[in-house]
């Protein structure tokens, strides 16, 4: 049941009009919003044809090195987008390290258990598979690991004169940010939690609207959209526990004491 | 007792003393002079250099948390962090020591006014039963009445349990009053000892 339409130059030009009439209609009302529009239009018809050239590359040849070296470049180029995205961030390596580490552990590692438990795919890193899931997952876990981030970090600033009054009280580090931990944890894992209770009824997920659109029995595309739900929450939750655990150790020092000194200060 | 060597904090001397069980030490001086630093840096809160042991027991021998809670500091203005009074505290705590009925477990935080949260801040220090108390004018909020009451209850509580005590206040009245032998002064950025009597 292969039924693909494959979409011509013209489809797509035909598409292009709809965002060019806006353009047009921007321009029009002077809204202000027609340049960038246009650029961002551009940018992603090059962007993603040149991601279709590689990933054609890499069907192709399909060789362990080459995928080893794509999928080091989007867990690299994810941890940078976390930390930008913190108001405040760990100084030096460590916020880099942090932050890959964890992307490690919420991507990586749940990719490559995918690949080779359940999927059991022939050899493991068929890039078909381990490139796309690698990419959703990186996608979807970066951001509950950039919000329990931000969140903790930025509470803990906030609330730094009340976790030295516990401290003062006799209460170690982890004790004195318990409470802070506790709504990170949260804080990064409701957008999954809300995606998992609202998938199917308010939204259909994009993967699932891919396999159906290019063939795949609807049932089938269910079954692939559950594991990958799956795997997404599994691995926001550890890459979560992951990053919480290993900032909480970087805002004190051995004896226990708060060091703000870590921090690079407020981005403007 | 608590033993203090050479405790360096910066533009001053290095600071060293000793208190006996019992023994309350006054230390004034004008604000940003240093006190609280010495507080903080006995409670083992700011890195230092210099030595601070309790008997025979020093910062490095025992964890952060554990010296903090024989060690116990109470800061100028308490910070709170639940909604109500009794999660603060232990489950065994006598209120009414600061003149608190069982009511006040329930109160919540926001409605205190300044000077019941500095008496039950009071309250939550002792309620961890340390052998040195850290005060950071410990009274500062409160009229003469309780300020009196807080003097009573800390003195009590030096001579049952054989703690010891630095009370930092800008009232030199009451330093007379609480400091057993003698106390700091701050002032002109050096700290001299003073016999107790020798204020003036």
């Amino acid at each position: 049941m292969n039924t693909l339409i494959s979409l011509s130059v013209y489809d797509l030009m035909l598409a292009s009009l709809l965002v060019l009439a806006l353009a047009g209609l921007g321009a029009r009302l002077q809204l202000g919003i027609t340049q960038q529009l246009l650029i961002a239009a551009i940018r992603t018809t090059a962007q993603l044809f040149f991601i279709g050239l590689v990933l054609k590359q890499v069907f192709e040849t399909a060789q362990l090195p080459f995928i080893g070296l794509i999928m080091l470049v989007m867990l690299t180029v994810a941890a940078w987008e976390i930390l930008s995205r913190q108001k405040r961030k760990i100084k030096g390596w460590w916020g880099f390290g942090i932050s890959f580490f964890s992307l490690f552990v919420s991507s990586f590692l749940i990719t490559l258990i995918a690949l080779l438990l359940i999927i059991k795919t022939e050899p493991w890193y068929t890039p078909q598979y381990a490139i796309p899931l690698l990419g959703m997952l990186l996608g979807n876990t970066m951001n509950g690991i950039a919000l329990g981030m931000d969140r903790l970090i930025q509470t803990a600033w906030q609330q730094r004169a009340i976790i030295e009054q516990r401290l003062m009280l006799g209460q170690t580090a982890m004790q004195a940010i318990r409470e802070i931990r506790h709504e990170s944890m949260r804080a990064g894992m409701i957008p999954i939690i809300n995606a998992m209770a609202a998938a199917g009824i308010v939204s259909l997920p994009g993967m699932m609207t891919g396999q159906i659109l290019s063939g795949t029995e609807p049932v089938e595309a269910v079954k692939y959209q559950i594991l990958i739900m799956f795997m997404i929450t599994a691995g926001t939750g550890f890459g979560v526990v992951a990053v919480l655990h290993l900032i909480s150790k970087r805002l004190f020092d051995a004896r226990d004491r708060l060091r703000f000194d870590q921090l690079l200060a407020e981005k403007l | 007792m608590l033993k203090v060597t050479d405790i360096t904090i910066p533009e001053l001397e290095p600071i060293s003393f000793e208190l006996t069980a019992g023994e309350c030490l006054g230390v004034s001086g004008e604000s940003g002079c240093g006190k609280t630093r010495l507080l903080r840096a006995i409670a083992d809160m700011d890195e230092i250099e210099g030595l601070v042991c309790v008997d025979d027991i020093c910062q490095p021998d025992v964890s952060g948390a554990n010296w903090r809670k024989q060690v116990a500091l109470l800061p100028a203005e308490s910070q709170w962090w639940f909604d109500t009074v009794a999660p603060h505290f232990p489950d065994d705590v006598d209120y009414s020591a600061l003149g608190f009925t069982e009511q006040v477990k329930g109160w919540s935080i926001s409605r205190c006014s300044s000077g019941e949260k500095q008496r039950l801040s009071i309250l939550r220090l002792l309620a961890n039963k340390p052998q040195v108390l850290l005060l950071d004018e410990p009274t500062a909020n409160l009229d003469a009445e309780n300020a009196r009451k807080v003097e009573a209850v800390i003195a009590t509580y030096l001579e049952t349990h054989k703690a010891t005590a630095i009370w930092v206040s800008h009232d030199r009245a009451q330093l007379e009053r609480v400091a057993s032998k003698r106390y700091f002064d701050f002032s002109k950025n050096l700290m001299v000892l003073l016999a107790k009597g020798d204020s003036k």
